[in-house]
């Protein structure tokens, strides 16, 4: 154990540092939730690509660096640092481009990443349907082989970031006879290709940031079936394993929230307020910290050849819990102007970019599986506790 | 930067835990609670031969030469089987103690006598001011004990102790009271106060292992009691608010563990931030513990509330444990104040201080 960093470590992060310093916009992109921020935020995903940012822990070949994941959480820890645009291909550089190296063939590669690495192709994913929601496998969405192509009919919902994407990647089934987990095959779907309709869903702050997407007799080559056929299943897993694990919400980004919650804290010390807040801001520095202590751990683990267990269903409960607490708190800290939406240049001098994020928290405890389903998870894998 | 423990950490860790799993049972904690001293001699004995008082003495006064971290999982382990012997305050609290002294030359040919008495195998006490009484007092060879900054060495002989009856009954507690005199005076002052402030970081780090250790054990049982339990036809555990209960544990011991085992690292290396590294540890721990005291209770329904029920040795224990070296309250209190230091470097670039853990604040 040696919890300081080598000189290299430093060295880049300096370089990033300097990076983001000279690149970052000054001012805040609008939500890449709309048409204009979508673009906004492709732009910034090319600038990080012009730098190699785009994922440092690609090789140099798909226009990364080659970084291991301590690295990465480095320069997680800077991005969040330098207020730098949340990630519009969230979807792909994190949940599928982790699943592409280890499942896809080289020309999928070549195919893909370097375009997920540019922002020239932005990600939605594809796994619910109206009656596959936490039961996953209870997808009917079917994809049929026909020669080279699969034809794909059926729906998919709670698709995020799908209205602006440029592609999908989804869960379908494609042997028609099959239950369960069993005969279901990963498809990645330009959502330009005929026969595909997306239906936008406004969630709670009234943007459309997912949408149904209905497939109507839609072809893509087999080209775009990653993994074997009938492998879907264990590959979503591995995905999911990566979404929940590691990737998703790094440490940093609740780090630095709970960083403005010390001081939006300590700039309404003098104000009479609820006795249970000091606890609350107490927490939630601590909790952040013991995030990123936990994901250090991990990432030295893996970087010496271990892998990642069941115990990777906590992440995703503690950080969404703690995500609310940060955001409840700073909603206390507010009183009641915590009610506005900051239009003003003064009202977001005043009341920050919280209430959106509050929103925002509301679903991290449902996405990437409910935290209900990953308590069944850790009782069962993790504790080994019965199942019926 | 690496995280990991190495694999002689994890070996030694393996075999003290092989020996005290077989050694340290739930019935075995019982025939204790009706001898006189309360404590397993073999046990203690079996714990010399294995080199644990010795572990974090250096070479050069007879001990291994090893650091915190290196017992760290120990400590959990003694937790993990609610030893009822001080061992991990002996390896972790009064060991470095009595080397600290001797490492500043303060003191007198008895830290030496005590010291080597430790090492053999006897029960040294200290006594923290922030801790109202002392456990195994009345077994104790000897004592270190404060009075206002002071640090005072003194044989049994010239103690006086008023025993209390701790809700735990494999704890001997009792109050110890002494005169305070130059003869037995090892450091005042500045200097006293600095070695409480250590001892004090060392006291909540190693109450902290255990507490998470005490958790997974009360997590453990609870699986097999709620496997085993069938109610409606089918086991108990099969049922969702059952498994919730102790998932919602499971996850707060598995974010107090990286948190305590940085605070030993850091309580090693870099004392001057190990305040709130350690406050850190012990407040989450303690959070860990006690929401698996009232979890498991519940899992077990009636026959948690009882005597016969072996899970009363963990509980107990924890609900001492969350509250020496320091309650919640006074290591939340360390925290804020370390939070809204007006110079406090604070955020996700320096979770380990700035390029290394041994920066507090900013230049």
């Amino acid at each position: 154990m040696d919890l300081r960093y080598t000189d290299e470590q430093v060295a880049f992060r300096g370089e990033v540092r300097a990076w983001l310093e000279a690149n970052v916009p000054q001012k805040a992109l609008p939500s890449f939730d709309t048409a204009e921020g979508f673009e906004a935020h492709r732009e910034w995903e090319r600038t990080l690509a012009q730098g190699n940012w785009g994922m440092v822990t690609w090789p140099e070949a798909f226009g990364g660096r080659g970084c291991d994941l301590l690295e990465w959480l480095i320069f997680e820890e800077e991005y969040y640092r330098a207020g730098a645009p949340l990630r519009v291909n969230q979807n792909g550089i994190f949940l599928l481009g982790p699943t592409l190296m280890e499942y896809g063939t080289e020309a999928q590669k070549a195919r893909f990443i370097p375009a997920m690495a540019k922002g020239d192709e932005i990600w939605a994913q594809g796994w619910s349907e109206p009656n596959a929601g936490s039961d996953m496998a209870a997808i009917r969405c079917r994809a049929v082989r026909d020669g080279d192509d699969f034809v794909i009919s059926g729906q998919k919902i709670w698709s995020t970031r799908a209205v602006y994407a440029d592609w999908v990647f989804g869960l379908f089934r494609t042997d028609p006879d099959s239950e369960r987990h069993h005969g279901l095959s990963k498809i990645l779907v330009p959502l330009d290709a005929q026969g595909i309709t997306v239906r936008p869903i406004p969630q709670l702050n009234g943007l459309p940031g997912f949408a149904e997407i209905f497939f109507d007799e839609v072809r893509v080559p087999a080209f775009n079936l990653l993994g074997g056929e009938g492998e879907g299943w264990r590959i979503a897993m591995a995905t999911a394993g990566f979404e929940r694990g590691l990737m998703l919400r790094s440490p940093a980004r609740f780090q630095q929230a709970a960083k403005r919650l010390v001081e939006l804290y300590r700039s309404r010390s003098n104000e009479v307020l609820d006795p249970t807040i000091e606890d609350a801001v107490l927490r939630c520095y601590m909790d952040a910290e013991a995030y990123a202590l936990s994901t250090y751990q991990t990432a030295s683990l893996l970087c010496a050849g271990g892998s990642i267990g069941p115990e990777a269903s906590c992440n995703k409960i503690f950080w969404s819990e703690l995500d609310l607490l940060i955001h409840e708190t700073a909603m206390k800290l507010l009183g009641a102007r915590a009610e506005i939406e900051p239009q003003t240049v003064q009202e977001f001098a005043d009341l920050g970019t919280w209430l959106d994020g509050f929103m925002f928290a509301q679903s991290g405890p449902i996405y990437a599986g409910t935290n209900e389903i990953q308590r069944n998870i850790i009782a069962e894998r993790m504790l080994g506790m019965p199942r019926k | 930067m690496d995280f990991t423990f190495t694999e002689d950490q994890q070996m030694f860790a393996e075999a003290a835990r092989s020996v005290l799993t077989a050694e340290v049972t739930a019935d075995r904690i019982r025939d204790r609670w009706s001898t006189p001293s309360g404590l397993d001699l073999p046990l203690l004995h079996q714990m010399q031969e294995l080199g644990l008082p010795r572990m974090l003495v250096p070479e050069s006064l007879g001990g291994l030469g090893l650091g915190q971290a290196d017992f760290i999982m120990m400590a959990q382990t003694c937790g993990y089987v609610a030893c009822p012997e001080p061992i991990a305050e002996q390896v972790m609290v009064t060991a470095p103690l009595l080397v600290d002294v001797l490492d500043r030359g303060l003191g007198h040919g008895a830290v030496q006598t005590a010291l080597d008495a430790l090492q053999g195998g006897a029960l040294v006490a200290t006594g923290h001011p922030i801790n109202p009484f002392i456990n195994f007092a009345e077994q104790a060879e000897w004592f270190l004990l404060g009075h206002g900054e002071g640090l005072y060495l003194l044989p049994a002989s010239e103690v006086t102790m008023k025993p209390c009856k701790s809700v735990d009954p494999s704890r001997r507690i009792a109050e110890v009271s002494f005169e305070a005199s130059d003869a037995h005076c090892l450091a005042k002052g500045e200097s006293g106060a600095a070695l409480w402030r250590s001892t004090l970081n060392r006291g909540a780090l190693g109450t902290a292992a255990q507490l998470v250790g005490l958790a997974q054990a009360m997590i453990d049982q609870s699986v097999k009691y709620t496997t085993d339990r069938e109610q409606f036809g089918k086991a108990v555990g099969a049922n969702q608010a059952v498994k919730h209960l102790l998932a919602d544990v499971a996850v707060q011991i598995e974010y107090a563990k990286p948190v305590i085992y940085r605070a030993a690292y850091t309580a090693a290396i870099s004392p001057g931030r190990a305040d709130f590294a350690v406050s850190h540890a012990k407040v989450a721990a303690a959070r860990a513990a006690l929401l698996a005291t009232r979890h498991c209770i519940q899992a077990h329904g009636a026959m948690g509330y009882t005597w016969e029920c072996d899970l009363q040795i963990w509980v107990k224990r924890a609900w001492a444990l969350a509250r020496e070296w320091g309650d919640e309250g006074f290591h939340k209190n360390r925290i804020h104040e370390w939070l809204l230091r007006p110079n406090a470097l604070l955020g996700p670039d320096l979770t380990f201080g700035r390029g290394s853990i041994t920066d507090t604040v900013a230049a």
